[in-house]
């Protein structure tokens, strides 16, 4: 084996298990930030795992919102309409944050069955058109008239 | 009349698109010239029915008329009329219609620009414009039409989402675009050069300015998006890894790894297959970016309304493009000679690792943004990757990346003297570790911090090795004396360019590490006239007031904020709620400073007059968009060097070959 070709062998070989480690690390650190998501009806099943770093995501129930004495701890109820989940979040709510409104919490699961949220999602309301005027719209297409689209369109 | 005008001349624009393909392609095959001729008068014409279609709907949302189902969404009679012009690209189809436009303008521009080049390359180069633009404008006329009509006609639009109205995000688009669809030049050029046969550093040469352009468009659009993420968003973020931001980030990397592989290819001949594989990869990264933003298979802040033939449409033609591209490279590119050999010491090996480094980057973020729809579709639940997940990766990765661009501007081609090189940098390498432990040790912070200590060294380290790759230069120029004298001559453009552009990361990794080492956060409930002490600071809240804006109604806040018992500055954050969307909006007050910013949003109401509010303190967060705007300099130019403008084929075949035989250590690169 030449110098040249034994220096080539030995930068394959460094090149090699580079690799292999980054990708070890990789897979490794993949994993741990993954986060599944669970609807509360999966959560009440005790599919979900505790202690781990997960998704819930659902409706907020409506009159479900209660706010602590400190201001700033939020507990709310998250449904599918089949089963419910209590929330437990402090800080400051997204701007789209309504109840009745569709959010995800990322979080973890206590054994109590209470989820401790460390961010709040506010799904944004991805079709521009806001909902008045979708139904305006539609109001104004069984009536045929404009007159439909106008009321509902300037709330 | 002008919708149904405007969607006409679309349909034209498509017919001019389908002759811009065929006639100049066939034509340079069979080597007919009239029909090679074609390509310039096509590629105006195709433009001029676009930017006509465009004006159609500008002038339809100027206008307020909302019998056009696009206008009536997002357009609205109290819209501002700059945010009724950036309106035109606030949602899906106007969007892919400004794409269009952009694209048309590049091909014009290639067409205009290319007078000197063999008019069988600009044939070919102009029909794989025209392709993609096939692609595009029938996307638009059969699934997404900005010109559908609706009746009955709304006496009132449902309004720009209220988010979008401001100034960053009406120019953030453009610029992206212009990034996006100019990578569609790059890899016209790959292809035609594929299909001609002939790989050569001409080739490299004329590639590269666009390249750089395009690179620089994308640049600033993703600067201006994190800028604006930051002051719009209300909770101070500048980079959250979400999908959109990723699909803009890949195409940049991949962009970034090709500048350097052109100039391999330019200089040394070496790294041919690389560089076009580079080239269809960087455009097939952001036809992916579109296809993940258009299509709604991913949901993000960015994501317009799920329709699954847009999805198919895009997935289809993102499969007729990379799979037909790729296929053309694994036909031509075996019969591609490989160029000039090197060393394993040698600036081509050390930019052969900065290449490595980009694309492994690229691709875990690929891997993190594709993998929810990798789960989702083979059924292992939904998922979604954490955002600590991609800055680790970035962050295991990104530190040898700035090593490597030290090292690169200083290294010799073809061949360097490792003992030699470690001579030479030495003092920088001393002076960075120094910097980088007194940074690290709790003098300036309590705790004292690694990261900051990592990146104050390696933002010292890029300057030091800029600093001695300039005075390398400058000794066969008269030294430093001769820098301006240097600055006017022929090529200077793309050294100095590359010198900023690399100064600008380190401006950029001093910004990144300071922010997330140092910034102080805080959630609080503040009566009025309560004050509380944060970062050094003193937040005095004055309570909040009712004030209208031109289409909304805003509480605005009052917070005084002390230093040291002085003012510095009043913040007046404020919540809005748009009239018609009806959509509260928070707006951050910000005291932006060189070396902090002082951040102050508002939450919600409480009982008792109290309102919640966030409080930061952000140390030296400007430096971040401060290093975009350096870098995205640079590449302006780069790419405006002189030498570019070269004046024939054969004086450019020269030039290169000369170049190419010339071994000056610091040569622009």
């Amino acid at each position: 084996m030449t110098p040249k070709r034994r220096k080539r062998l030995l930068l394959i070989v460094l090149a090699i298990a580079g690799v292999a480690t980054a990708a070890g690390f990789t897979l490794k650190a993949f994993n741990e930030n993954l986060m599944f998501f669970y609807t509360p009806t999966a959560i009440k099943a005790g599919e979900a795992p505790m202690g781990r770093s997960i998704r819930v995501g659902g409706l907020v129930t409506k009159g479900s919102v209660k706010r602590q004495a400190d201001g700033l701890t939020v507990e709310f109820e998250v449904t599918d309409m089949v089963e419910t989940v209590i929330v437990q979040y402090t800080g400051i709510l997204p701007d789209l944050f309504r109840e009745g409104q569709g959010i995800v919490a990322l979080g973890k699961l206590q054994q109590s069955g209470r989820f401790i949220a460390s961010e709040v999602l506010a799904k944004h309301d991805e079709k521009y058109m806001p909902p008045e005027v979708a139904d305006a719209l539609k109001a104004a297409h069984k009536a045929g008239s404009s007159q439909a689209a106008r009321a509902g369109g300037t709330p | 009349m002008i919708p149904e005008l405007g969607n006409f001349s679309l349909i034209l624009a498509l017919c001019m698109s389908l002759v811009l393909a065929i006639f100049p392609l066939v034509g340079s095959l069979n080597n007919t010239p009239a029909w090679m001729a074609l390509a310039r008068p096509a590629a105006w014409g195709q433009f001029f029915f676009i930017a006509l279609s465009f004006a159609c709907l500008a002038h339809a949302f100027l206008t307020n008329d909302f019998s056009v189902l696009y206008v009536a969404q997002n357009g609205n009679t109290q819209l501002p009329t700059i945010y009724k012009i950036s309106a035109i690209w606030g949602a899906h189809e106007g969007s892919l219609l400004l794409w269009v436009l952009i694209l048309s303008c590049w091909t014009v521009a290639v067409s205009r620009l290319s007078r000197r080049l063999p008019i069988e390359i600009v044939a070919r180069v102009l029909s794989i414009m025209g392709i993609v633009a096939i692609g595009f404008t029938s996307f638009l006329l059969f699934t997404s039409n900005p010109f559908n009509r609706t009746f009955p006609v709304p006496m009132e639009g449902g309004d720009l989402n209220p988010l979008l109205q401001d100034f960053g995000l009406a120019v953030h688009p453009p610029m992206l675009y212009m990034g996006y669809v100019g990578l569609s030049v790059a890899f016209s050029f790959a292809i035609a050069a594929l299909i001609g046969g002939k790989l050569d550093a001409a080739w490299a040469r004329w590639s590269r300015p666009w390249t750089t352009v395009a690179w620089m468009f994308l640049t600033i659009g993703i600067t201006l998006g994190s800028w604006w993420a930051y002051y719009e968003l209300g909770w101070g973020g500048w980079w959250f890894w979400d999908p959109v931001e990723n699909a803009s980030f890949m195409p940049w990397l991949a962009a970034t790894a090709l500048l350097h592989s052109l100039a391999v290819t330019e200089k040394r001949g070496a790294f041919k297959r690389w560089t076009v594989l580079l080239a269809l990869m960087a455009f097939s990264l952001s036809l992916l970016g579109t296809f993940l933003v258009r299509s709604g298979v991913l949901t993000s802040v960015h994501s317009f309304a799920a329709d699954p033939t847009r999805g198919l449409f895009i997935l289809v033609f993102l499969l007729i493009v990379i799979g037909g591209s790729l296929a053309l490279y694994a036909w031509r590119a075996p019969a591609v000679s490989s160029g000039g050999g090197f060393d394993m010491v040698s600036r081509e090996t050390l930019l052969l690792g900065n290449n490595l480094l980009l694309v492994v980057i690229a691709t875990f973020i690929l891997l993190g943004t594709l993998a929810p729809l990798i789960y989702d579709a083979m059924g292992w639940g939904k998922i979604s990757v954490g955002f600590p997940w991609f800055t680790t990766m970035f962050v295991i990765f990104a530190p040898f990346l700035a090593v490597l661009m030290g090292l690169g501007p200083l290294a010799r081609w073809k061949r360097q003297d490792p003992a030699e090189l470690f001579r030479r940098l030495r003092t920088a390498l001393l002076l960075s570790i120094g910097a980088g432990i007194l940074l690290a040790l709790p003098l300036f912070h309590e705790e004292g911090s690694l990261s900051a200590g990592l990146a104050v060294a390696l933002s010292c380290w890029l300057v030091c090795t800029q600093y001695l790759s300039l005075r390398q230069r400058l000794r066969y120029r008269n030294g430093l004396s001769g820098l301006l004298r240097d600055l006017g001559s022929r090529g200077s453009g793309s050294y100095y360019g590359m010198m900023i552009a690399h100064i600008g990361v380190a401006v950029f990794i001093i910004g990144i590490t300071m922010v997330t080492q140092f910034d102080v956060e805080k959630d609080v409930r503040m009566a009025p006239g309560q004050s509380l002490d944060l970062a050094g600071y003193t937040f005095h809240f004055d309570g909040v007031q009712t004030v209208p804006g031109p289409n909304y109604q805003a509480h605005r806040g009052t917070i005084r904020v002390f230093r040291d018992g002085e003012e510095v500055t009043v913040l007046k954050p404020e919540k809005r709620t748009y009239l018609v969307q009806t959509k509260p909006m928070t707006e951050a007050g910000i005291d932006p400073g060189f070396t902090r910013d002082i951040y102050v949003s508002l939450g919600e109401a409480l009982d008792g007059g109290d309102w919640s509010l966030r409080l930061y303190y952000k140390p030296f967060v400007r430096w971040i968009w401060l290093g975009g705007i350096i870098i995205a300099f640079g590449g302006l130019l780069a790419a405006t060097d002189r030498r570019y403008r070269i004046k024939s084929y054969a004086e450019a075949a020269q030039a290169v070959s000369g170049g190419g035989r010339r071994l000056a250590p610091a040569e622009g690169g």
